[in-house]
């Protein structure tokens, strides 16, 4: 009772007319950033950070958090319309995004995005609201050992099942890894894998360049390619009925739903891992537990629900460990942290307790952020879809500057737009060879989360490798992943009995 | 997609608008003519980019500077990209770096072809301490039993760090000397993620600094054994210091602004005195406080000499002459 009572105090302060101002500013600034292939929360949030000294600091988290909301829908909409992560949280949406929108049915795709992101955001903020400080304990108890349990937990939702080749997929995971390898060594700090000797390779490889690469510029040669050039023009339409259509639609999306807000806002609660492992991580549950795993990667309406609810839960999942432990659980959230220590406001344990008007006030402005992101959302799409219908020789152009400029625009290195380049043309040759790209992606996002986590916990076991199995939640995480590889063998067989049936049916005959 | 462009350059209009407008108050003759690249030796988000950036929203709140400050991150190879850039862009006056231990450490551990003697002082702002930690529900109270305990241990004892080579692996190797003992050292991503692995038992002692262990202290899940300060800090009194217990076991982290190599001596005194009012201001003061920060200006040439000095010691403690 006592914490609906700090809610409705937070409501009072989050439906002020300034604090309902300074909300729908951010979330519209949020879905535009966003949306700009490059720019994401991270260098929305770095830009404006300054500027909030004009009000005061409630509203000043209120419209950052908002940003922040705001991007995590935006980053959806480059994702399906032009095959280009509008953000790094985004990366797992192209998956199924793009096919989508080449099927002509990009205004559903968006549809399900924005809807999903507003299901995943509204269950992890009530769970944010109920349990906000019992689970600050459950990210305290994941050390190392839980971290590299969950990671290759999340690995294994990715081999095999569907209509992908498991051998092809775990190469690719394999030449992933190899990829997230490069760079300075955590432990040791030593050079591993500078090709050519080239200094851009010590900051290691960045997913995102090697998505808007696979995606972004591989996707432009390969439409160039089945199209011979010749202009394509999508018919894609939307009208306000079509909305209310596609809502509709996504009633048998709600498993995937439920699925991706629980799993990302859990996965949003630990310091390391953030919103973009939850969207893969979410994708790949999504896929495994299908009726219909084949149609991933070819424009599944649940590939594009599972990662866009996952990534909104995940983001407000991540404020807990920085206002409860002071640990940000994303870079966003790092310069949230920034930010309130610049307002003189102390992150940690003691902040529910001696700042409760500032947070529970930040707590129901997610609400308010929510509710008012879908809205400006589901009411541009019918604007986004129009970009559609451009011609494709302006959009190819149009594409690969955007892809150029996203993958600059972060860290400001002529080396990452090689890099893309380079990504682009082996990703289109691999694509040729029916290589699937996600695994590939994913692998170069928890690559460096697991072997970090894997060597930190031998190290603090001495080299005793049982540390993994002796920790319960480890242990557990271990014998589900266990199962997951189990489960596409024990389908395989189940589907080669299927077929068999008949056949011995006809003989009897 | 406009509309954000148009957002921001109506945002950045603004910026520049204020500052423009903003009555000059420096006394050093030369002033800055184009915006001020502040460049930053660490990636988004961590400790030192996000104190940078909080001295660049303290210039912009007081209106100290004629022209915008842009913070820059160029956090590769250990800072070895910011060093390598500041030297390339030698006698530029509108570039300052925003400095971490790496100032001097990168240098010494590769050969960048950097000189830090040639660069220009500007000012320290700060210098973060470093307080031995272990959790609230170990046995350890004195610095006597957690050297009994590391020793029991055998070698098994997890010290929790941010990485070899970093300033608080530096420290474990001082410890290790002083008392020969030895640790398992575990590296983490940052200072807090350290600090949380102490708290969720994960990891047996940190050497963080007050501000990341400070929320866990006062919330009562993680307890200081001992600072490596001369003089005891002020939100930690009832904790002695390494020097008071008979140990010589001093190590900071100095938080300062330099120049390019070659910046004009008129440009460098405007950095000096900017800086000087940064340091001055009440905002920095009080986070200061509240961080255990020392906050003693050094500028210019005295900054100089700290640096040698610096340089010389981590040679020392890095085994390089």
């Amino acid at each position: 009772m006592e914490m609906l009572a700090h809610l409705a105090d937070g409501f009072a302060l989050s439906l002020s007319p300034l604090n309902l101002m300074v909300i729908t500013l951010g979330v519209t600034i949020g879905l535009f950033v966003g949306a700009m292939p490059g720019l994401g929360s991270v260098n929305g949030v770095a830009i404006l950070l300054p500027l909030t000294f004009l009000v005061p600091p409630a509203s000043a988290i209120m419209f950052l958090g908002a940003l922040y909301y705001g991007a995590m829908y935006g980053g959806a909409i480059s994702s399906i319309l032009l095959g280009i992560p509008g953000a790094s949280t985004a990366v797992a949406t192209t998956f199924d995004g793009r096919p989508m929108a080449q099927q002509g049915k990009a205004g559903l795709a968006l549809i399900a995005a924005a809807v999903g992101s507003f299901v995943g955001g509204t269950i992890s903020v009530i769970l944010f609201t109920l349990f906000a400080q019992p689970l600050a304990d459950i990210a305290l108890a994941f050390g190392p050992a839980e971290e590299f349990a969950l990671v290759l937990l999340a690995f294994t939702t990715f081999v095999g099942l569907g209509g992908d080749d498991v051998a092809k997929t775990i190469v690719m995971i394999a030449f992933g890894l190899v990829l997230s390898t490069v760079g300075l060594d955590l432990i040791s700090g030593q050079p591993r894998l500078i090709f050519f000797d080239l200094p851009g390779f010590y900051s290691g490889i960045s997913f995102l360049v090697l998505a808007i690469g696979v995606y972004g510029i591989g996707e432009i040669l390969w439409t160039l390619e089945t199209t011979r050039g010749r202009a394509q023009v999508m018919t894609a339409r939307i009208g306000v009925k079509d909305l209310w259509t596609g809502i509709k639609l996504l009633r048998h999306s709600l498993r995937t739903m439920t699925v991706g807000s629980l799993l990302g806002f859990f996965v949003g609660l630990l310091p390391a891992a953030g919103a973009t492992p939850a969207s893969l991580m979410s994708y790949g549950m999504a896929k495994t537990f299908s009726k219909k795993p084949e149609t991933f990667g070819k424009g599944a309406i649940d590939g594009v629900v599972a990662p866009e609810t996952a990534n909104n839960a995940a983001s407000t999942g991540s404020l807990m460990p920085m206002l409860t432990l002071g640990i940000p659980g994303s870079p966003t959230t790092a310069l949230l942290l920034g930010g309130m220590v610049m307002w003189g406001l102390m992150p940690g344990p003691m902040l529910f307790i001696e700042e409760p008007d500032f947070v529970w006030g930040l707590i129901s402005s997610l609400y308010t952020a929510n509710a008012f992101a879908v809205i400006v959302n589901l009411a541009l799409i019918p604007l986004f879809v129009y970009a559609l219908r451009m011609p494709l020789s302006i959009l190819a152009a149009m594409v690969i500057v955007l892809c150029i400029v996203g993958g600059y625009a972060p860290d400001q290195r002529l080396h990452d737009v090689w890099l893309i380049a380079a990504f682009g043309i082996g990703g289109y040759l691999l694509r040729k060879l029916h290589y699937p790209l996600a695994p590939l992606v994913l692998a170069l996002v928890l690559g460096p989360l697991m072997e970090k986590a894997f060597r930190q916990a031998l190290i603090a076991a001495q080299g005793d490798a049982m540390t993994f199995i002796e920790r319960p939640l480890s242990a557990t995480f271990l014998v589900v992943a266990g199962l997951f590889l189990l489960l596409p063998l024990a389908q395989a067989i189940r589907h080669r009995k299927t077929p068999t049936e008949p056949a011995n049916g006809s003989a009897g005959a | 997609m406009l509309t954000s462009l148009r957002t921001q350059a109506a945002a950045a209009a603004c910026a520049l608008a204020v500052a423009v407008t903003a009555p000059s108050a420096q006394a050093a003759d030369w002033e800055p003519h184009k915006p001020i690249e502040m460049v930053i030796m660490a990636g988004q988000g961590g400790g030192a980019d996000r104190l940078a950036r909080f001295f660049q929203s303290l210039i912009q709140k007081h209106d100290l500077t004629n022209m915008p400050v842009l913070p820059v991150n160029k956090g590769g190879g250990s800072g070895a990209e910011a060093l390598r850039y500041m030297k390339d862009n030698a006698g530029d006056a509108h570039k300052v770096m925003a400095t971490l231990n790496s100032y001097y450490t990168t240098p010494l551990r590769q050969d960048i072809g950097v000189d830090i003697e040639t660069f220009t002082p500007i000012a320290r702002m700060a210098v973060d301490t470093f307080v031995l930690w272990v959790n609230a529900d170990s046995d350890i109270h004195t610095l006597d039993e957690f050297v009994t305990a590391v020793k029991e241990a055998d070698g098994s004892w997890k010290m929790g760090g941010t990485g070899t080579g970093q300033e608080d692996s530096l420290v474990t190797a001082m410890l290790e000397q002083e008392f020969g003992i030895k640790f398992t050292y575990v590296p983490f991503d940052g200072g807090g993620t350290v600090a949380k692995n102490l708290v969720g038992g994960h990891i047996d002692s940190t050497v963080n600094n007050p501000s990341e262990q400070l929320p866990f202290f006062r919330a009562g899940k993680s307890r200081p054994i001992a600072t490596f300060t001369e003089a005891r800090l002020e939100p930690l009194p009832d904790v002695p210091t390494m020097t008071e217990l008979g140990h010589d076991l001093t190590y900071g982290m100095q938080r300062s602004f330099v120049g390019a190599p070659g910046m004009p001596a008129d440009a460098q005194q405007y950095y000096i005195d900017l800086f000087t009012k940064v340091s001055e201001s009440e905002e920095w003061q009080e986070y200061a406080a509240s961080e255990a920060l020392d906050t003693k200006l050094l500028t210019g040439d005295a900054l100089q000499e700290y640096f040698l000095k610096e340089r010389a010691t981590h040679a020392k403690i890095l085994g390089i002459n």
